[in-house]
C-alpha cells in the first residue's frame, strides 16, 4: 500500500508537466505571437498572421501527444511480450515495415489518401514485426536482446534499401515520400488527425485487457500458465495491439524511432514493473516526450525546424546505448 | 609411407596451397581488369575496344575520347578505388575482431566519415583535401568512441555491435539533419551520403583514395601475417610472438584512414565492406590471408554495381542502392545462420 501513494503524486506530476508542455507547444514557434491572438485563435480566430500560426499548432500538439502516447504504450507493450530490453518499434524494423509498405502503395497503386495508408502501414508493421521476431528468435536461448536487436537492425537496414529502390525511379512521388519518410507532426490536420484515432483507440483498448496478463508472463512462460494464463493468446493480444498503435501512428507521422524505447526503461525506474501501472504511465510520459522534442526541433534551428524523428533519435540513440553497455552480452 | 617423406609432402602441400592462393589472386585480378575494360566499352553507345586502348594510350578519337575518357574512365578509376578501400578496410576489421558483423559500415565508423564529409561540405563549405582529413579525423574519433563505450572488462563483440548500431543511427540523423540544413538539397545529393554514388566522378578525385591506398593500404597490407594470427585468439597470437596490441592499433588506424577518405568521396558505399571479406573467403578458403582478394572483390562489387545500377536495370540507381539490395539480404541470411548454429 506504501508504493501506492508516490505512483500516484507521479500520476499527477506526469499529467502537469504534460499540460504545461502542451501550453508551450502552442505558445512557442518560430513566430512570436503575442497572448491575445493565442486566446483569439483558441477560440477558433485566424484573423492575424499569428492567430493563423497558433491554429496550425493546435492539431501539431493533439497529433505530437496521440502519436507519443502510443509510441511509449506500444514499447512498454514489446518490451514486456519480448521480455527484451531493447525491444522498440524502431529498432525492431517496424517502423521501417510500415514504410516501405506505404511507399509501395504510393509508387505502385496510387494510393494518396491518409485512409489507404493506415492500412497498408498496419499490415507492413505487423509482417516485419512477425519477421523480425522470427528471425530473432532462432536457435538457442530463443529471442535473446542481442539476437532480437541484430535481426531487427539487418531487416530494417534491408528494407530502407528496398524503400530507396522502390522511389528512386519515381522522381514524380519522390517529393511525397520524403516528405512523410522525414515526417514528423508538422503537417498535421484535424482530418487526418480524425482519421487514425479509431484505430489508436482500438489499439488503446486492447492494451488494457494484456497488463495483467503481460505481469504474468513476466513470471516466465510455465509460472504463468500454471496461473491459468495462456501465453499465446496474452502475446498475441498484444502484439495486435502493439502493432496496431506504431503502424496507425508510423502512416500519419512517418518513422519516429527511439521513443518506445526510452519511455518504458524511465517509468520501470520511477513506477516499478507492474504493468498496470507501467502502460498508462509509458504512454503518458510518451506523450510528454514527443511533444518536448517536437517543440524543442522548432526552437533549436528557428527560423526552420527540425523534424521530430531527428530529435528523438539524437536523444534515444545514447540511451540504446547506455542499455547495451548495462547488459550482459556474451562474447560473439 | 617412409618418415622422410612427411617433410616433403608437407612441404609440397604448403607448395600446393600457396599456388592455389596465388592462382585464385590472380584470377580475381584478371577479373577485375576485364571488368573495367567492359565498363569502358560499353554504355548508353557501345564503343570497340581498339578505340578505348587508344583514347588510354593518349590518342584523341572523335567521340571515343569524351565518352570514355570524360565519362567513363573516371567513373571506373574511382569504382576500383573506393572498392579497394572499402574490401581491404572491412576485411581487415572482421578478421581483427573475429567476426563478420563487425565490418566498418556496421558499426558506424562509414557513417561517421560521412557526416564528417557532409558538414565540410554544407556547413563549412570546404572541399578537396580538407573533405578528406575531416572524414579521417571523424571516422577514427567514431571508432575511439564505439571501442571506448563497448569496453567493459574487455571487448565483447556482441556489444561492439550493438553499441555502433546505436551510434550509427545517431549519425545518421545526423546527417539526415545536416542536409536539411543545405541550401540546395536535393535527392541525389542526399543519395551520396547516406548510402553511396559515383554520380559526377572526375579524375581529380581518384588522387585522394590513390594516395591513401598507397600510403595506409600498403601498411595494413604489411600487417597481414599479424592479423592471421590474431585470428588465432589474442592469447595465442601472443604467444606466438605477435605484439597484439601494436598490430591492433595499426590496423584500426589504417582501415578507418582508408575507409575514410573513400567514403569522404564516394559517399558510404552500403554493405561493400561488409560484403567482400566473407566472399574473398568463399573463394581463396584457408590458403591465405583474405586481405588482398577482399580487396579485389570490393573493386568488383563497386564496379558491377555501378554498372548494373547505371545500364541493366529501367531506372539509373546509384551504386550503393544496389550493393544495399545484395548486402541486406545477405546480412540477414548471415543472423538466421548464426542463430541456428548458437554462434551468437
Amino acid at each position: 500500500m506504501t508504493i501506492r501513494h508516490p505512483r500516484r503524486i507521479w500520476l499527477a506530476v506526469i499529467l502537469l508537466v504534460l499540460a504545461a508542455l502542451c501550453v508551450l507547444s502552442v505558445v512557442v514557434g518560430t513566430r512570436h505571437v503575442g497572448m491575445a491572438d493565442i486566446l483569439a485563435a483558441l477560440s477558433g480566430g485566424t484573423q492575424t498572421m499569428g492567430q493563423a500560426a497558433v491554429a496550425t499548432r493546435i492539431p501539431r500538439t493533439i497529433l505530437a501527444v496521440m502519436a507519443g502516447a502510443a509510441l511509449g504504450l506500444a514499447g512498454a507493450i514489446m518490451q514486456g511480450v519480448t521480455r527484451n530490453p531493447l525491444a522498440d518499434p524502431g529498432i525492431l524494423g517496424v517502423n521501417m515495415g510500415a514504410s516501405l509498405a506505404v511507399v509501395i502503395g504510393i509508387a505502385w497503386f496510387d494510393m494518396s489518401s491518409l485512409a489507404a495508408y493506415v492500412w497498408i502501414a498496419i499490415l507492413g508493421a505487423g509482417v516485419a514485426a512477425v519477421s523480425v521476431y522470427a528471425i530473432g528468435s532462432l536457435g538457442r536461448g530463443g529471442a535473446t536482446p542481442l539476437k532480437l536487436a541484430l535481426a531487427g537492425a539487418a531487416t530494417s537496414v534491408a528494407l530502407s534499401s528496398m524503400v530507396i529502390a522502390v522511389v528512386l525511379p519515381r522522381n514524380d512521388i519522390a517529393g511525397g515520400v520524403r516528405a512523410w519518410q522525414i515526417g514528423g507532426v508538422g503537417g498535421a490536420t484535424f482530418d487526418a488527425i480524425a482519421q487514425v484515432a479509431p484505430l489508436l483507440a482500438l489499439g488503446l483498448l486492447l492494451a488494457i485487457p494484456t497488463a495483467r496478463r503481460l505481469n504474468m508472463l513476466a513470471l516466465g512462460e510455465d509460472l504463468a500458465r500454471g496461473l491459468g494464463e495462456s501465453p499465446a493468446v496474452a502475446r498475441g493480444l498484444a502484439a495486435v495491439s502493439a502493432i496496431l498503435l506504431c503502424g496507425a501512428t508510423t502512416a500519419i507521422c512517418g518513422p519516429i524511432g527511439f521513443v518506445g524505447l526510452v519511455v518504458p526503461h524511465v517509468c520501470r525506474l520511477l513506477f516499478g514493473v507492474d504493468h498496470r501501472w507501467l502502460l498508462p504511465l509509458s504512454a503518458l510520459t510518451g506523450a510528454c516526450l514527443l511533444l518536448a522534442a517536437d517543440t524543442l526541433g522548432r526552437i533549436l534551428i528557428s527560423p526552420t525546424e527540425l523534424p521530430v524523428g531527428i530529435v528523438t533519435a539524437l536523444i534515444g540513440a545514447p540511451f540504446f546505448i547506455w542499455i547495451v553497455r548495462r547488459q550482459r552480452i556474451s562474447a560473439l | 609411407m617412409t618418415d622422410q617423406s612427411i617433410p616433403t609432402r608437407l612441404r609440397s602441400a604448403r607448395l600446393q596451397r600457396s599456388n592455389g592462393y596465388r592462382t585464385a589472386v590472380a584470377c580475381l585480378a584478371g577479373l577485375l581488369a576485364l571488368a573495367v575494360m567492359i565498363t569502358l566499352c560499353v554504355g548508353q553507345s557501345v564503343t570497340p575496344p581498339g578505340d578505348v586502348l587508344r583514347v588510354l594510350a593518349g590518342v584523341d578519337v572523335p567521340g571515343a575520347s569524351f565518352t570514355v575518357g570524360q565519362l567513363r574512365l573516371p567513373r571506373a578509376v574511382l569504382a576500383v578505388l573506393a572498392g579497394l578501400c572499402f574490401g581491404l578496410g572491412g576485411a581487415a576489421f572482421q578478421v581483427m575482431l573475429r567476426n563478420p558483423l563487425a565490418s566498418p559500415d556496421i558499426i558506424g565508423i562509414n557513417a561517421g566519415a560521412s557526416a564528417a564529409a557532409v558538414f565540410a561540405i554544407v556547413a563549412l563549405s570546404l572541399g578537396g583535401p580538407s573533405v578528406a582529413l575531416m572524414a579521417v579525423v571523424a571516422g577514427l574519433g567514431v571508432a575511439a568512441l564505439i571501442f571506448g563505450l563497448s569496453f567493459r572488462n574487455g571487448i565483447s563483440g556482441g556489444r561492439l555491435i550493438l553499441v555502433g548500431i546505436g551510434v550509427s543511427s545517431m549519425l545518421d540523423s545526423a546527417i539526415a539533419f545536416l542536409l536539411a540544413q543545405a541550401p540546395a538539397w536535393d535527392l541525389q545529393q542526399a543519395m551520396r551520403w547516406l548510402t553511396g554514388s559515383l554520380n559526377g566522378a572526375t579524375l581529380d578525385q581518384a588522387l585522394w583514395p590513390a594516395l591513401a591506398l598507397a600510403t595506409c593500404g600498403s601498411l595494413l597490407i604489411g600487417q597481414r601475417r599479424g592479423l592471421e594470427m590474431l585470428r588465432l585468439g589474442d592469447d595465442t597470437a601472443a604467444a606466438l610472438g605477435t605484439d597484439v596490441a601494436r598490430t591492433r592499433l595499426i590496423v584500426i588506424l589504417t582501415a578507418v584512414g582508408i575507409i575514410a577518405v573513400a567514403t569522404a568521396i564516394t559517399g558510404p558505399i552500403a554493405f561493400v565492406a561488409f560484403l567482400s571479406g566473407p566472399i574473398a573467403a568463399r573463394i581463396v578458403g584457408p590458403r591465405g590471408s583474405v586481405l588482398i582478394p577482399a580487396a579485389l572483390v570490393g573493386a568488383l562489387l563497386v564496379l558491377a554495381g555501378d554498372f548494373a545500377g547505371q545500364f541493366l536495370l529501367p531506372g539509373r540507381y546509384p551504386v550503393g542502392v544496389m550493393t544495399g539490395a545484395i548486402g541486406a539480404p545477405y546480412l540477414i541470411f548471415l543472423i538466421i545462420r548464426a542463430n541456428k548454429t548458437g554462434a551468437t
